[in-house]
């Protein structure tokens, strides 16, 4: 019985890892997406300002993908341990 | 001159030794091999593909430089071993010493890439405490970085001294001017202000740094030492001091005295804090992540071959040019996240030393 349990255990953990990554890649597509959607409509708007635009588009967006990439790591925290 | 021929020798002598060290441990694992088969057929001749252990070693830090495995002889470099405790002092010796953690030697024995020490018996001593001082393959990694950034960027600096700047950059010249302007510019004037000549160094230097190191991990066959939580941790603290040590008096009265109505300061004041340390931490994370990630999705893709090959052996090798297209494609956004992580870490270095730096607003005194 309490081999079971330990399986269950186990295999629980390996699934909200699993699960977790997968909502950070939810959050970070959404996230990531408005950020291109702003700055291209921005481009559109205003050609003259494309490399400003261009440069804070991929400033934000490393922002948003560091926040996603804390929840891989937990992620990955939860399998391991 | 004389300094790209100095370059030369050492690249070839680094050649030279790496070819010897390589067929030196390839000759001394042939005569041992003969009589060990026997029992390891009868023991793990079906050890099954575990991908998640080879990804492991893949990441980990470890004390040779492995390359591939034909049948039983594996192809590296083993690394010296430089461990002290206080009981046994210091002991140097080669890590090909373990015949990778078959055999005990010299009362140490490497328990999956750990060193123990063992007693006469073979049993792993619990009381003696090692410290392990290793050229690991991180360590030999970041220093050929560091020898090879210096030489190049010496060399760079060098050809302006000699021509000024007057005359038209040639050679590598052109490929570095562009991005020292871009870090000059965009990372340190915009960020920084009147006097960012005297951060440029540690940005530039910060900048290259991680992205040599970024760069050469990408080679198959070299260590992850990016994607090292602590290499990534001595570069957050480092940026965290230079970022202490900039700031002024308006930085701290900001964070104490936040000029918000008091029934919020006592939410404000702990926030900000907090935030002085969670500043580093998010740069210390982003950049081991990013490239953990990259280096573990690399491996999956390839892993992914042998997985299909466990299926059945057509599957294995049907797959394997997809497998090796989504790998060439996932490579160049690791080659494109290597700039843009070098280039995210300096300018946050940067945003962040700008913001300790910033003087009293008008909105502040009302």
């Amino acid at each position: 019985m309490s081999s079971m349990n330990f399986l269950m255990d186990v295999g629980l953990s390996h699934l909200g890892g699993a699960i977790g990554a997968g909502l950070a890649a939810i959050g970070s597509g959404i996230g990531i997406g408005q950020i291109g959607k702003g700055a291209l409509e921005s481009i559109a708007r205003q050609p003259e300002a494309a490399n400003e635009i261009r440069a804070n588009m991929i400033l934000t967006a490393a922002f948003v993908e560091g926040v996603a990439l804390f929840a891989v790591i937990v992620g990955i925290l939860a399998v391991l341990k | 001159m004389a300094l790209r021929s100095i370059k030369f020798k050492v690249l070839v002598l680094f050649t030279f030794l790496s070819m010897l060290s390589i067929t030196a441990t390839y000759a001394e694992n042939l005569p041992e091999q003969a009589g060990k088969t026997i029992e390891k057929e009868a023991g793990a001749k079906e050890s099954a593909f575990d991908p998640a252990k080879l990804i492991m070693e893949h990441i980990l830090d470890a004390h040779e430089f492995h390359f591939f495995t034909i049948g039983e002889t594996e192809i590296a470099i083993p690394l010296p071993i430089i461990i002290y405790s206080k009981e046994r002092g210091l002991a140097v010796f080669s890590f090909g010493n373990f015949h990778h953690g078959h055999e005990v030697y010299n009362g140490y024995k490497s328990e999956e890439g750990k060193i123990v020490a063992v007693d006469a018996t073979g049993k792993i001593e619990e009381s003696i405490k090692l410290y392990d001082f290793s050229l690991t393959r991180n360590v030999v990694q970041m220093l050929i970085a560091a020898l090879l950034l210096m030489f190049v960027m010496i060399g760079v600096a060098n050809k302006y001294k000699k021509n000024g700047v007057n005359v038209a950059p040639s050679g590598f010249q052109n490929a570095v001017e562009p991005v020292i302007a871009l870090i000059r510019d965009d990372v340190g004037k915009t960020n920084l202000g009147k006097d960012y000549e005297r951060y440029m160094p540690y940005l530039l230097t910060v900048f290259f740094f991680i992205l040599i190191n970024n760069l050469i991990g990408l080679i198959p066959g070299t260590a992850n030492v990016t994607g090292n939580i602590a290499f990534t941790i001595v570069l957050g603290i480092i940026s965290f001091l230079v970022n202490l040590f900039s700031t002024n008096k308006h930085f701290w009265k900001h964070i104490f005295w936040p000029p918000v109505p008091h029934f919020v300061k006592p939410i404000m004041v702990p926030v900000e804090f907090l935030g002085i340390f969670t500043k580093p931490f998010a740069l210390i994370v982003r950049l081991f992540a990013n490239m953990v990630a990259g280096h573990i999705v690399i491996t999956c893709f390839i892993m992914l071959i042998f997985i299909f090959g466990g299926l059945s052996k057509t599957a294995g090798w049907g797959f394997a040019p997809i497998s090796l297209a989504f790998t060439i494609f996932i490579y160049f956004i690791e080659i494109l996240v290597a700039f843009i992580q070098a280039f995210i870490f300096t300018n946050l270095t940067a945003v962040f030393i700008g913001q300790s730096r910033e003087g009293a607003h008008d909105e502040d005194h009302h």
